[in-house]
């Protein structure tokens, strides 16, 4: 590691991260000139604050958590850039074994198809809310996590208020499928392998998938301390440059056996390394016997999966609008928007011969099926990008977005 | 509210160290302290009890849940990080690198909540070093056993004296510039490949 610029990077042991522990392990890294040291950590809050006080430069982030801190949402808070994202998809809603057999009774189940499975969880929850019951508890991995966002989405389309008629709480995702297993639970929304955990343990079943509710949405980004960030340009383009090559080589099948063994060491994940799989192949054991194949289920590489779209910023920024966790601002959502720096990716990534899209921004939702845009080179497509309801994200009217979907949450 | 009528909430999950906090917070005066071993319900806890300061380690894989509770909560008296000012650099530092964290609830005066998350820092570092020691004394112990057990051998298979067994592996360890623990494992692993250990 002579001559090579140390960057410490931390990571929370899920399987999204990765992009970054690839980038160090295959080379991509000290091809830059880089020699990343990562550093595995126990919480998101943790993370932020190490990225806070210096220990980390750079980090496997949420993404909505660097917009929470660049608008001042979280407890501490530390400017924040996102030079790079590190895939799309990749996370499941699984439910307890009971909520599942209740569910089954409501008639046949669409597996995974969000609008079938939440009827029949809507008309669990009216049983119980009728018997006294206490609301179903579903755990999400952090309050500002994509997690909170497509959960709370794919609730209120399907008629369930997800502050009223439930209660959301935080778990740290390797306890997910023990607190499901103990009751503490109902159930949750977390990134893989800990779907498929309760599943082959046979405590639950996988509901629905983030590549469902809205296909090919953002997930996870690697967050920048922004004063670094200033300082150091060079270093953050190498950095963006090495990761964007490890999610290519991530996103490759050929690559796939040794990845799994990679992530699946003591160092990274510490697990089976048969569990991971089924992120890379999509083909997803729902439990119970069936194994649905999942278009785009987690997508490292292709459709511009790395890209930092500011329209992805802006509808998280929406999201945390609409259920009160900011207040709608146009300062606020300026904010949100430019946490995301395609700038930075595209002056990074140009000397790679990339496809990189031409513009910041994109309606979402608008792609039914897979679409040539405009880019650096031809042959980039995207999508088909659908939210689960058809309904359409235009970051050129966020605000008329918002009202609209208050409006409908205000009938729930 | 006199200087410590302050109410302290500490969230530690390693129940040796969450009761060397609780005196070292008695010895200063502070008598409302809570402790707590398991974040799964706490939420009631802080609830009822509305702590002033809450202190966690930072080992804890629940403080973000802890903050989604924060989050959530629709009053007033909502905790924020320690030092959210930022302009105490060094003191975010010394409690990150120590391994703990505290919560105050806004607006409350920092420098009556600094002494406490001073003596958290302390304690914590006591002990991380209390644990080190017994760690080193741990392996002291074990290295001596190695020891002796490749000195049986060393007497039993090249019929050497104790005393020569000993020369022998402290003289290997010094050429090679190892622990003498460490050129005992070596020579018993070497034996029990070969065989001919015990």
């Amino acid at each position: 590691m002579t001559g090579l610029t140390e960057i410490t990077v931390g990571f929370m042991p899920l399987f999204d991260s990765a992009m970054i522990v690839i980038a160090q392990e295959k080379g991509f890294a000290a091809d830059e000139g880089l020699f990343l040291r990562l550093v595995r950590e126990t919480s998101w809050a943790n993370i932020r604050d190490r990225l806070a006080v210096g220990h980390f430069e750079a980090a496997h982030m949420l993404a909505p958590m660097p917009i929470a801190s660049n608008l001042a949402l979280q407890t501490l808070n530390v400017d924040m850039i996102v030079p790079i994202a590190l895939g799309l998809g990749g996370n499941a809603v699984t439910i307890s074994n009971a909520v599942h057999d209740a569910m089954a009774t409501k008639g046949p189940l669409d597996i995974l198809k969000p609008a079938s499975v939440g009827a029949a969880l809507k008309s669990v929850i009216t049983d119980r809310a009728q018997t006294g019951a206490r609301p179903l508890r579903f755990a999400v991995v952090h309050f500002f996590s994509g997690h909170n966002y497509e959960l709370r989405y794919w609730l209120a389309g399907c008629g369930i208020s997800p502050d009223r008629d439930v209660e959301i709480v935080v778990v740290p995702p390797p306890l997910m499928a023990d607190a499901l297993a103990m009751g503490t639970i109902d159930g949750y929304c977390v990134g893989e392998p800990w779907n498929s955990l309760s599943v082959v343990r046979g405590t639950g079943h996988i509901a629905t998938v983030k590549a469902a509710i809205w296909q090919t949405s953002p997930e996870k980004v690697l967050g920048v301390e922004a004063r670094w960030a200033s300082h150091n340009m060079p270093a953050v383009e190498a950095l963006v440059r090495a990761v964007a090559r490890a999610a290519e080589w991530c996103g490759n099948p050929e690559n796939h056996q040794e990845l799994a063994a990679i992530m699946s060491a003591p160092d990274y994940l510490g697990l089976d390394a048969s569990l991971p799989m089924p992120a890379l192949t999509g083909r997803i054991n729902t439990g119970g016997g069936q194994v649905v194949d999942v278009a785009d289920f987690l997508i490292p590489f292709a459709k511009a999966a790395t890209f930092p779209w500011q329209s992805h910023g802006l509808w998280f920024y929406s999201q945390m609008v609409r259920w009160g966790h900011s207040a709608g601002s146009a300062e606020n959502q300026k904010r949100a928007q430019e946490t995301f720096r395609p700038d930075i990716y595209r002056r990074a990534v140009t000397p790679l011969g990339y496809a990189v899209p031409g513009a910041n921004m994109k309606v979402m939702g608008a792609l039914s099926r897979a679409d040539f845009v405009g880019a650096s080179r031809s042959g980039l497509a995207l999508g088909p990008d659908g939210f689960f309801d058809g309904r359409i994200f235009d970051p050129a009217a966020v605000e008329a977005y918002i009202a609209d979907l208050i409006a409908k949450d205000r009938t729930l | 509210m006199a200087a410590n009528d302050l109410k302290i909430l500490v969230l530690d999950e390693n129940a040796l160290r969450a009761s060397i906090i609780e005196s070292g917070l008695r010895q200063a005066g502070h008598d409302n302290v809570t402790i707590i071993n398991e974040v799964f319900g706490a939420a009631r806890t802080i609830e009822t009890l509305k702590p002033d300061v809450i202190v966690i380690d930072l080992q804890n894989p629940n403080r973000d849940m802890l903050e989604s509770m924060f989050q959530l909560s629709r009053s007033v008296r909502r905790p924020i990080a320690m030092f959210v000012d930022r302009s105490d650099q060094t003191a975010i530092e010394r409690a990150v690198d120590a391994g703990v964290s505290a919560y105050v609830v806004d607006g409350l005066r920092q420098e009556r909540v600094k002494p406490i998350l001073d003596m958290a820092i302390s304690r914590f570092n006591a002990f991380s070093r209390m644990q080190r020691e017994l760690e080193e004394a741990k392996s002291e112990l074990e290295g001596r056993k190695l020891v002796d057990r490749a000195k049986a051998i060393l007497m039993k298979s090249r019929g050497m004296s104790e005393e020569e067994a000993y020369k022998l592996l402290r003289k290997t360890a010094m050429n090679q510039n190892r622990k003498i623990g460490e050129i005992a494992q070596s020579l018993i692993t070497a034996a029990s490949l070969l065989g001919d250990d015990e």
